[in-house]
């Protein structure tokens, strides 16, 4: 028997954090390539120190649903899910190329496939195209429009960059858009001044967050300049500074991300059968996202609204 | 072949390599010849063919038969938290290997009366939550039982009225938000809304309706069960802490007394508090009756410790104001109304109670100054 546990943050006080968790596991859960499929939380329940205990298979695949390498990938998760021996070094990676530890755990008799996170994976770079896709209503989205990769951008962690800058560098070779920019939150390039760096008149801003929240939903939207106040709302395309905005909101809402999970724990060794060609094939139509937000600005979150 | 005729040839298959001893049924052979036993029967000396005769042609065998079968071969995950759960849900004698001690208040009944009682339905409660376990079948009997949950409140509600489930994933739905529509971020807390019903469900979908609406408290309960529950303690759980949550275990001893009075009661949570400050050194407030053993501080508690522990840290001074005696008062009331979440229930015109909102409001009137904040001198020492 095998299992598949999605790790992910959750929230205390939004119920909305964890709709993307809930709805790539239970893409995956459909597959019928796992005999257990379980969601686990740092802030919901179950919590990472007991979801080990809640599932009968032996042999389970730990996909952390976070973006990049770091504090909560290789210090948070692997301590509360009591990961025997675990040492960051034992991922021998760049900060963007952690792959999978095989690893006992303290409170079963258990093997856990402990697995880099869903936003290093190369198959986020697909993830992050079809989201242009998904947003602007256009499967061809290319010609004359500008793609910006939007991160938290921090001091305190040089990984939380570089995963952008990866998938922006990955997506810039495939030569598809007429440019392709990182941009940060919190430090240069900013994502303020998003059209200083198109001279496209149509930019596809997505940002590389798991799920619609705070900033997504409140910072990035008035920081670019889409709307004064969050609350109002905006429209999608925006008009800015003579650009056209297609602004994508949170890259992990994006149904294809169930496609990364399963990515992650085939490379780790899972047996997958066809569910990976059916994912895929299922998550790529466009519409067959998890649309369970219900984020007030529910007009932003995939479909576009166009002036009218 | 009948479903009886199936449950046999398992039965006897297994009986080939191994004696059978399962609630109430016993089958040993000594090479030649089967002994066949149930309470009120019992037979020795059988060859494999009289063996198969007496199983498929007595029919006070038949509910053992189709016992065995349905534990043993549909069921079967020996030694899991699920099949131990199932056992409780029909009030069947749990093995030594899913639970430690014999329960005497929760004696199981015999099987003809446990199957008696499964044609029309065991009722179980788990928290807010009431199980029945049944027959699939009463026409037709096969041993397959099936799982009814909803809310216990809902217990007399008819399903007409109920908005019903047959999806486990949907319970994560119902759990997310209370009844007045509020997040719930402590699925154990007592605010499950109701209005609600799962039917018809497998053992296994039972388990997983469960985990989407109480997390982890099946694996909890079955580790308690067997003696095996693993506690870490305020301090443990504290020290381990990094990041922003590194402060809590400056928390001091005294306060972590009055965090667990504030949240670890049966009134916030479901669970039973038995992780105590350190192993020999208890909380003062009780771990509450809860039926969910609680392991460890709950990550809503290591985040409001964080707050009170940055909180605590500040240095206690003396103010002065002006206040009648019934206005200090009054701020007692109020902050037991908050306390326990009674605000909503003052009526409007109850001026009478000190957390009244227009008692409140006329306090803010009279003594809040201009940066609305409460009139007061620090007093200097």
């Amino acid at each position: 028997m095998q299992a598949l546990v999605v790790a992910a943050h959750g929230s205390h006080l939004n119920p909305d954090a964890s709709d993307p968790t809930y709805a790539h596991a239970e893409t995956v859960r459909e597959t019928g390539a796992f005999d257990e499929v379980r969601e686990t939380f740092w802030k919901e329940e179950p919590h990472f120190r007991e979801v080990i205990r809640t599932l009968e298979s032996e042999e389970i695949f730990v996909v952390p649903l976070f973006i990049s390498e770091g504090y909560f990938t290789e210090q948070v998760i692997p301590r509360e899910l009591r990961l025997e021996g675990w040492d960051p070094e034992q991922w021998d990676s760049d900060g963007t190329s952690a792959t999978e530890v095989t690893l006992e755990v303290g409170d079963a008799e258990k093997t856990v496939h402990y697995c880099g996170p869903v936003g290093t994976h190369d198959a986020m770079t697909d993830v992050i195209v079809q989201r242009a896709e998904t947003v602007t209503g256009d499967p061809e989205v290319s010609e004359g429009v500008g793609l910006a990769v939007v991160g938290h951008g921090t001091d305190r962690n040089e990984n939380s960059a570089k995963a952008i800058e990866y998938h922006t560098e990955r997506i810039r070779k495939r030569d598809r858009f007429d440019a392709v920019q990182a941009l940060y939150m919190d430090e240069a390039p900013e994502v303020d001044d998003v059209t200083e760096y198109f001279e496209t008149d149509d930019i596809v801003v997505v940002p590389l967050f798991i799920a619609d929240g705070y900033h997504t939903q409140e910072d990035i939207p008035e920081d670019m300049g889409l709307t004064p106040d969050y609350r109002l709302g905006w429209d999608v395309p925006s008009e800015v500074d003579g650009h056209r905005i297609w602004y994508a909101g949170a890259v992990g809402t994006e149904a294809l991300l169930a496609d990364v999970l399963l990515e992650r724990a085939s490379d780790a060794g899972a047996t997958l059968g066809d569910a990976l060609e059916r994912v895929r094939q299922e998550t790529m139509q466009g519409d067959a996202g998890p649309s369970e937000s219900n984020s007030s600005h529910a007009q932003t979150n995939g479909k576009p609204v166009t002036d009218s | 072949m009948t479903a009886l005729e199936t449950a046999v040839d398992a039965l006897l298959e297994r009986a080939e390599d191994n004696s059978v001893t399962f609630d109430g049924l016993r089958l040993g052979s000594d090479g030649d010849a089967y002994t066949l036993s149930t309470p009120t029967i019992e037979r020795d000396g059988l060859e494999a063919d009289a063996l198969r005769d007496v199983l498929t042609g007595l029919d006070d065998l038949e509910p053992y038969v189709r016992n065995w079968y349905h534990w043993q071969v549909r069921v079967g995950a020996k030694g899991t938290a699920r099949r131990a759960f199932l056992r409780w849900c029909e009030r069947a004698p749990l093995s030594a290997d899913e639970m430690q001690v014999a329960d005497p208040v929760d004696e199981s009944p015999t099987l003809p009366k446990r199957n008696a009682a499964l044609e029309t339905g065991i009722d179980r409660e788990w928290g807010q939550l009431a199980i029945t376990a049944r027959f699939l079948d009463t026409t037709e009997p096969t041993g397959e039982r099936v799982y009814d949950c909803w809310h216990v409140e809902d217990a007399d509600t008819a399903l007409e009225a109920l908005e019903v489930y047959d999806e486990p994933s949907d319970a994560r739905e119902i759990a997310t938000n209370d009844e007045d529509g509020r997040y719930r971020p402590l699925k154990t807390a007592p605010t499950l809304r109701s209005g609600w019903a799962f039917t018809g469900l497998s053992g296994r979908e039972l388990v997983d309706t469960i985990g989407f609406i109480y997390p982890a408290t099946i694996a909890n309960w079955h580790r308690e069960q067997r003696g095996n529950l693993d506690v870490d303690h305020w301090v443990d759980t504290a020290e381990r802490q990094t990041g922003i949550y590194d402060v809590i275990d400056d928390l001091p001893r005294e306060a972590v007394d009055w965090l667990a009075e504030a949240c670890c009661v049966d009134s916030q949570c479901l669970r039973r508090r038995e992780w105590e400050y350190e192993a020999g050194d208890d909380l003062e407030p009780a771990g509450g009756d809860g039926p969910f053993p609680c392991r460890e501080p709950c990550s809503l508690v290591v985040a409001a410790a964080r707050k009170w522990a940055i909180l605590e840290s500040e240095t206690e001074k003396t103010y002065e104001l002006e206040l009648t005696t019934s206005e200090y008062n009054q701020l007692a009331d109020l902050i037991d109304a908050v306390a326990d979440g009674r605000v909503d229930d003052i009526r409007e015109a109850d001026v009478n109670d000190g957390a009244n909102r227009y008692r409140a409001r006329y306090l803010r009137a009279k003594r809040f100054d201009d940066e609305g904040g409460l009139d007061a001198r620090e007093r200097s020492e």
